[in-house]
């Protein structure tokens, strides 16, 4: 019985922990795109803007919480509960530190493939629940999209499942202790990497939502506190992302020795996450969006076949004994 | 988490409900888009029964290829084609006994063969199996099924050449 309050502690500090730091990225995006941009960004509220987010999250709550009448309320409803769900979900087998984690479950990196698989729902239903053709243009991009990129998504991890030998994300990270598996798996970083742009829909792959095209996308009708859930969402996911690279690819909390004893685990986790998350914002302010057509052909035409001979080169080596 | 058998079979049997539950309001209801999500609920709900009676890694690819890929083609399809709740206004409303015959012949058929297996005995123990995990699931595969698993590559890779030969820009120079 301890066992279990200890563990729905364990869960309440995290999750009490991820939704401020996506608030606070929403500010870290803006100020960082303002400083590349050479202008200021918002640095109006407290110290540097920090409280950027706390006066944006006041506005969002004193909106008008808008239900289309011409819309299906129930799946209205349900669509941005989903998507932030999903990604809330996908945290659980997350290991943050040697001690730290919700779930070693022994199929966590499928569990992962699945929450992200399931999170196409809250965009595509959205789309269709608004009952709007911006909305359900949107939508369709969106499953279009994501169904592609999961494709590879799956099979580009599947080279950091044959050289480790498991679907346990702790046990990846521990197999790691010798060198990280960027070293032999950068091909397949890379295409975790677009795809994982591309599964939590953001700049450049954010055509779901383009706004010189189609508003905002699936996410037209929607205001108040529900709009606040999809923001959630999306920067969850790129936090989830983020995470998942360097588990899977950067060896977690595991630093090499001279700065492994400098700060604790968990510390050097978030640093690595930070560093991908900075990533994604730069990605943001220097990259063009393509039109959906190439999207998709760059999908499957480029990203498909690299992946499997990624998967390819990492079996016949692993199985000549080289990796 | 749960040492208790008995919780562990509580919430088999819900989870198992659940599913029967949902997969009635598929057949009943008469909006497209919430039949399909019903559906969506009755699989994640079977998958949870996998997990439960120990097999993890079939619970994963439940969820991972019927939920979240079939499904999202299949609603995918539903808004392509824009059939919303005023589709099933042409419907025919009360179904004859006679048409629902042969689904029911069926159905019942699968109910005699469960409950046989479920009394056979020898069956019992099988279903009481450990944890199968996905190492002994993928050497299953490339072992004794291998057969099995080439027919089905087989024919995915014919309907990949299908569906290659229907998207290809037909003679004219036209885009799809």
């Amino acid at each position: 019985m301890a066992d279990i309050l200890w563990k729905l502690f364990e869960i309440t500090i995290i999750i009490a922990l991820l939704i401020p730091i996506a608030a606070m990225l929403v500010w870290v995006e803006r100020r960082m795109i303002g400083i590349w941009q050479d202008r200021h960004g918002p640095n109006r509220v407290g110290p540097f803007g920090v409280l950027q987010s706390l006066a944006d999250l006041l506005k969002i709550l004193g909106k008008e919480d808008w239900i289309p009448p011409f819309s299906d309320r129930l799946v209205f409803v349900l669509a941005p509960i989903i998507g932030a769900m999903c990604v809330l979900m996908s945290f659980a087998v997350v290991p943050f530190s040697p001690s730290i984690g919700v779930s070693d479950l022994n199929i966590g990196l499928l569990f992962f493939l699945a929450m992200a698989s399931l999170a196409v729902y809250s965009v595509v239903l959205a789309g269709w629940a608004s009952n709007s053709k911006y909305a359900l243009l949107g939508g369709m991009r969106a499953a279009a999209q994501t169904v592609s990129y999961e494709v590879f998504m799956g099979l580009s991890v599947m080279g950091v499942v044959l050289l480790t030998g498991s679907f346990n994300l702790r046990e990846i990270v521990l197999a790691q202790t010798n060198g990280w598996l960027i070293q032999s798996q950068f091909v397949g970083f890379f295409i975790f990497l677009v795809a994982g742009i591309a599964e939590s829909h953001r700049l450049p792959f954010d055509l779901p939502e383009a706004e010189t095209e189609l508003t905002a996308g699936f996410h037209t009708e929607y205001s108040g506190l529900k709009f606040a859930l999809f923001f959630l969402g999306e920067y969850l996911g790129v936090t989830l992302i983020s995470a998942m690279s360097v588990v899977l690819f950067f060896g977690g909390w595991l630093m090499p020795e001279p700065f492994a004893s400098w700060l604790p685990p968990l510390l050097w986790f978030i640093i690595k996450i930070m560093f991908f998350v900075m990533f994604f914002i730069l990605l943001r302010t220097s990259l063009p969006r393509p039109r959906f057509d190439q999207l998709l052909k760059f999908g499957w035409v480029v990203m498909l076949p690299l992946a499997l001979l990624n998967l390819l080169v990492t079996a016949v080596l692993r199985l000549t004994g080289v990796l | 988490m749960f040492e208790n058998v008995a919780s562990i079979e509580g919430l088999f049997y819900f989870a198992g409900l659940v599913a029967v539950i949902a997969s009635l309001k598929v057949v009943t209801g008469n909006n497209t888009v919430h039949a399909l999500l019903y559906l969506v609920v009755s699989l994640l709900a079977v998958a949870v029964c996998f997990y439960l009676m120990g097999a993890p890694f079939a619970a994963g690819l439940e969820v991972i290829v019927y939920a979240g890929a079939i499904l999202v083609l299949f609603v995918f399809a539903v808004l392509m084609f824009g059939l919303g709740a005023d589709e099933t206004k042409n419907a025919p409303k009360s179904k004859s006994l006679a048409n629902m015959m042969g689904a029911m012949l069926l159905a019942a058929a699968l109910l005699v063969e469960i409950v046989v297996i479920i009394n056979n005995a020898e069956m019992q123990q099988s279903l009481q199996a450990n944890v199968i995990s996905s190492k002994a699931v993928g050497i299953m595969l490339y072992g004794p099924y291998l057969l099995a698993v080439e027919i089905a590559s087989f024919l995915l890779l014919s309907g990949l050449l299908a569906g290659y030969h229907y998207a290809k820009p037909d003679a004219t120079g036209g885009d799809l």
